[in-house]
């Protein structure tokens, strides 16, 4: 699309001042004259100067950051981080339009922030290419706003749990915008850490991981996907499970196996949408324009879309869980209630099944004693027989346990009732 | 700008902060269980009711140091991750970046420490201190000098002194498993 990028002013002028006038026109009717919704504090030719000097961090330079850095950019933001520990691959390029061929390969932070200095003339774009996890408080402070990208729960869960702590600690307060796309369906939010809903807040709306029962896979296959359990990354085990399941399916007529279906099952993958990523990136690069330049109210505070039939948007207010672990003032621990005669490895199966913990591979102890560590080796050996006890003989009602988990930025506390 | 980014919390709010339940002891729980244990690394805890202090042996499948098992004490105190973990080897070895009396010579653990570094980032830090010692920042001046002088000399000297024998008259324990 962009590929003739020398000549995107309509008056094809060469001179770069006037050019730069005819790109910000329109940003400048909203930041120059006063609108019915503009905040009290809005003071009209102001606004530019908001932009200027507000820090803003990307988080993520894929499918949704391109659009993103590409926004912002284009909306008047100078001063633009971003971070991305991945590199380009070629099957990026469809969507991911900050990048070509002979990019492919190169850090993506690198190559995005390379990308809109030299489109956009006086934006400073610093990329970091790394893990989110690198940085500290100290690093994240600095930003007055932060928009996320992602595509895990694991990551975003670390962010927000990183901003919320810092609004926590500090005076202020950073707001974080979340964009998140799923095939044509997405959604933006605003969280204002411990003021709105935070994401951990609103964790129970995650689905769980589809997974088929391991019996329907062995004994009463009717989908295709039933063939093809998970194998590995490698081009070569994926043909050799197609091509399995392609001669089982056959067996048990049932049609529709094919090559992108077993990659999509082994691979769990939902195919990225271009115009879902514009779409929602949209809408996160427009809240914090309106957050920067109080040129109208911010988005309170979830905003989802559906485009599988048709066009739909429905916008809500997400309320915040008072016993959320992350940005509750109380941090209650949280009180479950669990059968008398529960073994505590039936406990861990119970916890990893529920929608708004998302644990892997949990570790529990409470103050006086470990009652599973997963590892390393010697503590997992020690307290493997626990598996087989009663919860009740370990951990008094009313007792708290402590869950840690690759999965959790923080660690999970509970409150054991027997009933 | 925005109001909310001059927002007071209020102090009351401020004070309610959370009761910290040994954060020490579930920042360690977490970096223990998440530890990718290599084949050449083993854990021992001699009090396993006791996260913060344990035994790590180290076992070199290259290097100069092949051949050795090689054991560290890990004390980690209540402020941590903000303090680094104290790790000290516990026997009388040769070797550039550890003095004779076990200090441990890795930037990491002393002036670059950051809490969000994690167990993991040590473990691999001592790891390859035994496969590349650094004769730039040493501990052991005697052997960073033989290492920058000649490779070979100071190749046999560690030989030698995993053996349990002497190198320029000072005795080394023996290491060999």
């Amino acid at each position: 699309m962009a590929t003739r990028m020398q000549t995107d002013t309509p008056t094809g002028s060469q001179d770069g001042i006037s050019s730069n006038i005819d790109r910000w026109t329109h940003i400048n009717k909203l930041l120059n004259r006063r609108g019915p919704f503009c905040d009290e504090s809005f003071a009209p030719g102001q606004g530019k100067d908001s932009l200027d000097t507000c820090k803003i961090l990307v988080i993520g330079a894929g499918g949704l950051g391109c659009e993103i850095l590409k926004n912002l950019a284009l909306s008047g933001f100078k001063n633009i981080h971003v971070i991305d520990m991945d590199t380009i691959d070629v099957s990026n390029l469809n969507r991911q339009f900050l990048f070509r061929p002979s990019d492919v390969g190169r850090p993506k932070a690198i190559v995005a922030a390379e990308f809109v200095m030299k489109r956009v003339s006086g934006v400073t774009v610093t990329p970091y290419h790394g893990k989110i996890q690198d940085k500290d408080a100290d690093y994240y402070s600095q930003f007055q706003i932060v928009i996320c990208g992602l595509d895990s729960v694991e990551a975003r869960r670390w962010m927000n749990a990183t901003i919320v702590e810092i609004s926590r600690d500090n005076e202020e307060i950073i707001p974080l915008i979340d964009g998140g796309t799923e095939g044509f369906k997405g959604q933006a939010r605003v969280i204002i850490p411990t003021l709105t809903s935070c994401y951990e807040c609103s964790l129970d709306m995650l689905n769980k991981p589809t997974t088929f029962p391991i019996c329907t896979i062995a004994n009463t296959p009717r989908l295709p996907e039933h063939y093809q359990k998970l194998d590995t990354d490698e081009p070569q085990h994926i043909q050799w499970v197609y091509e399995a399941a392609t001669t089982r399916a056959k067996q048990f007529n049932i049609t529709g196996v094919t090559y992108t279906l077993t990659q999509g099952v082994v691979k769990n993958i939902i195919p990225a949408i271009a115009s879902t990523n514009a779409i929602i990136a949209a809408a996160c690069c427009n809240e914090a324009f309106k957050l920067a330049t109080t040129t109208a109210p911010y988005l309170n505070n979830y905003m989802m879309y559906t485009g599988n039939e048709g066009i739909y948007t429905y916008t809500f207010e997400h309320q915040k869980k008072l016993e959320c672990p992350v940005c509750s003032d109380e941090n209650i621990p949280v009180a479950v209630e669990v059968k008398k005669d529960i073994l505590l490895e039936e406990f861990i199966d119970w916890l990893k099944e529920k929608p708004e913990a998302q644990l892997k591979r949990p570790s529990l102890s409470t103050a006086s004693k470990k009652l599973y560590l997963q590892a390393p080796p010697p503590l997992e050996k020690s307290t493997r027989p626990n598996l087989e006890k009663k919860l009740r003989e370990l951990v008094g009602e009313g007792e708290e346990i402590v869950i840690t988990d690759t999965t959790l930025p923080f660690s999970l506390r509970l409150l054991v009732n027997y009933v | 700008m925005i109001k909310i980014w001059s927002i007071k919390k209020d102090n009351a709010q401020a004070e309610k902060k959370r009761p910290k339940v040994s954060a020490a002891q579930i920042r360690v729980q977490k970096d223990l269980t998440e530890l990718a244990l290599p084949d050449t690394m083993q854990m021992i805890f001699p009090d396993e009711s006791d996260l913060l202090n344990f035994n790590l042996s180290i076992k070199p499948d290259e290097g100069f140091y092949k051949g050795g098992v090689f054991k560290f004490t890990f004390n980690i105190n209540n402020n941590y991750p903000h303090d680094p973990p104290k790790v000290r080897c516990i026997q009388k070895i040769y070797h550039p970046n550890i003095d004779l009396e076990g200090n441990v010579c890795l930037n990491i653990l002393r002036e670059d420490w950051k809490p969000v570094l994690n167990l993991n980032s040590v473990l691999v830090g001592l790891q390859y201190l035994f496969l590349e010692p650094n004769a730039d920042d040493p501990l052991n001046k005697d052997a960073a000098e033989d290492l920058r002088m000649n490779r070979k000399n100071f190749e046999y000297n560690v030989k030698q002194s995993m053996k349990g024998k002497d190198v320029k008259g000072i005795y080394f324990e023996n290491v060999l498993a």
